[in-house]
């Protein structure tokens, strides 16, 4: 009975396995008629038209480049836009003898010397079948010159290409960046990013700034033609083509009326200003001093102005901003003020009765205040408005470094701020892991002491001390900040702002807020380190002076011993926020080699919240009487660290 | 003396299939010295592929499918073992994770599981005493998800989707219920848009592409122009051997490998076209036939899911060059210039003539 079910079973099996073989038998015929149907089609029924294709011509596509989109500030004035321009441009492989022929065409069209030498370098960064430009901004005498005589000249182009232009110039360069040629670096990045198609036609990206840092946005979508060529590879027939799609063009949170005040502030004067809207994170001003000229490099920057860039012993091309490192000073002092409040070690109405130094415990040490003989009797407020050091050594060796690092890290001190810009660099805010990580060292209590003033170890980016002070003027509530306002897209013209997001939060107690608000609008006071930066301002302003020792020298700056005494000078510091009551601007400023906080850097930082507030620029000169001169502020000499090191640059 | 020694070493090489091979072969190397650019070197190591795979499917087709019915399952394993080996280990190659590096030879894992996988599937059924019921089809669509789902992160659609019809195949002639299939048709329908999520970029950008090539002529859908192009000036009769003008200047990428095809319809027109799909259609026949005369569910079982497969891959090859089907990488079997892939064509080609060949002795034993 088992048994003959089981063969039962097997037979059915075996014919149901049949069945269905059959069945993939007839998949199999249909799959295969339906190639050859697809063959008859390519084949006989579409033939003429492949055979046309593909024996009396060729098909070539040709890329059409979409228009790169435009960069424009907060109201409309445009920082970046293209325009047409002719250029000459050779392939050196098609070119027999390139001397000879450049000697030629030098006789129809001016080619400089400085031409002729960044032809040479772009020549030697790209490949031999790539065209590079001779010569650009031909105008049209030229170009007709040149189009008549065009056939001695196999191999070489009359090109008419869209060309960037910054029409501010030097205004914002480090803000709004530039683009420049492709190069093999970011042929490898467009391939990783598998947008490399798209780049057909394209021989510009950004390189730098909001240039760089929205590329995707910026570039568009190229379009194409399908076209006929003939043998000697000129197109015949256009066959289908694509328009293409041009790029989002950007609207930044930046006020360029403003920049151009806070550029024109800073004179001579090498240093750094950014300016936040405490409620948005919108940037209103983001300032590199000395700055440089963004055209110099669309078309490729010539040998001689490089060289003066780069070799420049102010650092132009340096985005200080972002990039550079400086100790906080006493800028610090409001967010250390705060963490000892807050975290209960100096409840008001505590004081100290300052002789001028600080000691630690069984140490015989004197960590001395920059004001020989003391402040007398100082609580928290009056400490933030004389800036007495002495207060705020002793409040930091209580607090901690553990706990005072991890508190002004939600003021974004030792992180990045999450910018919208490339490039940016997160400061240091130190802690004993750190410094046992990065120096296999034990932390001494002595750098927590120094910490308090902004010393020691602790280096913020203006960006960061911008930020900071933003966070502080908006009550503990980081918003990330950003340049660009809002992205329209070319092909629909709708504007879409870009996001506000918070990025941090701590909760903070509002007596706390308010006695270190009290204090900072004090320091614009009468009596305070930066009295004039308040006088006659029509609205009250919170600040905080600062000035940062020069701590490492450059090898190649030893030449010029004037040089040196000059940028030997402290950095000076100022960071402030106004109204005091209801803040609408944040900013940062840093004067290098500055000297003091209170007169170098705050006058800038007047005018910029004047226009900003008030619409205008300070009316009267500023008055001098009554200013509590304070220089110098952190040469008291502070004992450095054991072994301590050169900082210079920390990622 | 010398009829009997041949007669015992073609014992069990199938005349039949054995002669359309050589044939398809024969014309893939004809094609391979046009789209190489007459190169001789590449016919050479063509030829030396060839000699390797042939002399392994001697080897298989000796073997009885009894013996290879019990290494199915640790053949299994030792793929899946690879694949992860590859998976941790795995060096890149042409950005995707495919080889792994053991000292003097580099292997393919995804090789491996072309055979291994329906191997593997036919054992299980043939192990179920009763007619498979859903869980015996549960636990092995979970034998064939695990390889594919790995081969799929290398990432390596083209061999994933073919190891996955070939375990589909055997599911379906163990007698999974109409009602299933049906119904997983529907689901995977369902499931479409998770599978979509799961592609990486270019690879879904290859079927959007082929839903409308002229998107990214510059890119992923110039292989698809160009190949229509060079198919489609063949014409009838082609334009001789040598003489297609796409192909010999440039325009044709990956001339040699998958897209071959678009060689060969050039020069050969639809004539060729239709020559190689009649003798691609007369293997395939040739191998339902031995399916359906195969004496143990194993046998069977395996039989048709190596001749599917290897429809499956002509298919999928042709369709992708002629522009119906998106640019998966599968070369054309036979023809395209490659030694794993020929290797593990004639392997399965070996186990065929050993299932065939064997046939009496299970009989009769």
């Amino acid at each position: 009975m088992k048994s003959r079910n089981e063969l039962k079973n097997y037979q059915n099996e075996q014919h149901n396995f049949k069945l269905r073989l059959g069945v993939l038998g007839l998949v199999v015929l249909t799959a295969f008629s339906l190639l050859a149907i697809r063959f008859y089609f390519l084949q006989i029924y579409r033939y003429d038209y492949y055979q046309t294709l593909a024996e009396n011509n060729r098909i070539s596509i040709v890329p059409i480049t979409p228009n790169r989109g435009l960069i424009s500030d907060r109201n409309g004035v445009i920082l970046a836009h293209n325009f047409f321009v002719y250029t000459l441009e050779i392939t050196p492989s098609k070119v027999k003898n390139l001397a000879a022929t450049i000697a030629d065409i030098a006789q129809l069209v001016e080619v400089s010397p400085s031409d002729l030498k960044r032809f040479n370098k772009l020549k030697s960064e790209s490949h031999n079948f790539e065209s590079v430009p001779l010569r650009t901004h031909l105008n049209e005498i030229e170009a007709a010159k040149f189009a008549v005589n065009r056939y001695r000249f196999p191999g070489i182009e009359l090109k008419s290409r869209l060309f960037r232009h910054y029409p501010l110039g030097k205004q914002g360069a480090h803000l709004v960046g530039y683009i420049g040629r492709i190069n093999d670096k970011d042929l490898t990045k467009l391939a990783a990013n598998d947008v490399l198609s798209n780049y057909k036609g394209t021989d510009h990206i950004g390189k730098s700034g909001i240039e760089e840092h929205y590329e995707a946005q910026l570039h568009g979508t190229t379009g194409f033609q399908q076209v006929e060529i003939d043998a000697d590879g000129k197109a015949v027939r256009i066959l289908s083509s694509k328009a293409p799609t041009s790029g989002s063009n950007l609207i930044l949170s930046t006020d360029s009326k403003l920049q151009e005040i806070a550029e024109t502030a800073f004179g001579e004067r090498r240093g750094a200003l950014v300016a936040i809207k405490p409620s948005t994170g919108e940037v209103l001003a983001f300032v590199s001093m000395p700055t440089f000229d963004s055209n110099l490099f669309v078309g490729g920057i010539d040998v001689e102005n490089w060289k003066l860039l780069n070799e420049s012993l102010d650092k132009p091309l340096i985005n200080r901003p972002l990039r550079g490192v400086y100790p906080p000073g006493s800028t610090f002092k409001p967010f250390a003020a705060l963490a000892g409040l807050e975290n209960g070690k100096r409840k008001p109405p505590f004081s100290i009765s300052d002789a001028g130094y600080f000691m630690l415990p069984r140490s015989s040490h004197r960590y001395r205040d920059w004001k020989p003989g003391g402040h007398g009797n100082v609580d928290m407020r009056r400490a933030i408005t004389i800036s007495c050091d002495t207060f705020f050594y002793g409040l930091a060796m209580e607090l901690g470094i553990e706990r005072l690092s991890s508190f002004v890290r939600h003021f974004g001190f030792g992180k990045k701020s999450g910018v919208d810009i490339a490039g940016e660099v997160g400061g240091l805010m130190p802690t004993p892991e750190w410094k046992m990580r990065r120096f296999k060292q034990p932390w001494y209590m002595g750098e927590t002491v120094i910490v308090g003033i902004g010393q020691g170890y602790t280096l913020a980016t203006p960006m960061q001390l911008a930020q900071a002070t933003a966070i502080l003027a908006n009550k503990g509530v980081a918003m990330r900040p950003r340049l660009v306002a809002a992205i329209t897209d070319a092909k629909t013209g709708i504007s879409q702002a870009t996001q506000t997001v918070i990025s941090d939060k701590i909760s903070l107690d509002e007596t706390n807020l308010e006695i270190v608000k009290l204090g900072m609008i004090d320091v614009t006071l009468p009596g305070g380190t930066a009295a004039s930066v308040g006088a006659n301002a029509g609205y009250s302003v919170a600040a905080k002076t600062g000035t940062a020792q020069v701590i490492g020298m450059k090898q190649n700056e030893k030449y010029n011993a004037n040089l040196i005494a000059e940028r030997h000078r402290d950095h000076a510091l100022f960071i402030a926020y106004a109204p005091a009551e209801d803040p609408k601007i944040a900013l940062a400023v840093i004067v290098e080699n500055g000297g003091h906080g209170g007169s170098a850097a705050g006058p800038i930082a007047r005018k910029v919240m004047d226009y900003y507030l008030l619409g205008k620029l300070p009316e009267v000169e500023l008055p001098k009487a009554n200013v509590l001169v304070k220089p110098n502020e952190n040469l008291a000499p502070v004992d450095p660290p054991v072994n301590a090191p050169v900082v210079e640059h920390y990622d | 003396m010398i009829s009997q020694l041949l007669q015992n070493i073609f014992k069990h090489i199938d005349a039949f299939l054995m002669g359309c091979l050589l044939f398809t072969m024969l014309i893939g190397l004809f094609v391979l010295y046009s789209a190489s650019g007459q190169s001789f070197e590449r016919i050479s190591a063509q030829l030396v592929n060839i000699s390797v795979a042939l002399s392994l499917m001697w080897l298989v087709a000796n073997i009885q499918p009894q013996h290879l019915e019990r290494i199915a399952p640790a053949l299994y394993l030792f793929g899946i073992l690879l694949l992860i080996a590859v998976e941790i280990f795995g060096h890149i190659s042409h950005g995707a994770q495919r080889w792994l590096n053991l000292g003097i030879i580099k292997i393919q894992p995804s090789e491996i599981m072309r055979i291994a996988v329906p191997m593997m599937l036919a054992w299980f059924f043939a192990k179920r005493e009763t007619s498979p019921r859903f869980t015996d089809f549960a636990i092995a669509a979970l034998l064939l998800l695990i390889p594919v789902a790995l081969i799929m992160k290398q990432p390596d659609l083209g061999t994933a989707l073919l190891i996955c019809a070939s375990g589909i195949f055997v599911i379906f002639l163990a007698g999974l219920s109409w009602k299933f299939i049906v119904g997983g048709m529907v689901l995977a329908g369902a499931l479409m848009p998770i599978f979509w999520s799961m592609l990486h970029g270019y690879q879904r950008k290859r079927i959007e592409i082929l839903l409308d090539p002229a998107q990214d002529p510059l890119g992923a859908g110039y292989h698809t122009i160009q190949a229509t192009i060079a198919l489609g000036s063949g014409g009838t009769t082609g334009k001789g051997w040598l003489n297609g003008t796409q192909a010999q200047l440039d325009f044709l990428p990956e001339r040699t490998t998958d897209f071959i095809f678009a060689v060969f319809g050039e020069e050969f027109g639809l004539a060729g076209n239709l020559i190689l799909l009649t003798l691609f259609s007369l293997i395939i026949m040739r191998g339902l036939v031995i399916a359906a005369q195969a004496k143990s569910t194993f046998t069977r079982l395996l039989a048709a899911s190596i001749t599917l497969t290897f429809f499956t891959y002509a298919f999928v090859n042709m369709g992708m060059v002629s522009g119906i089907l998106p640019v998966v990488g599968v070369p054309l079997p036979l023809i395209s210039y490659g030694g794993t892939s020929m290797v593990t064509l004639l392997l399965g080609f070996g186990i065929l003539m050993s299932i065939q060949t064997h046939k009496k002795l299970v009989a009769s034993g």
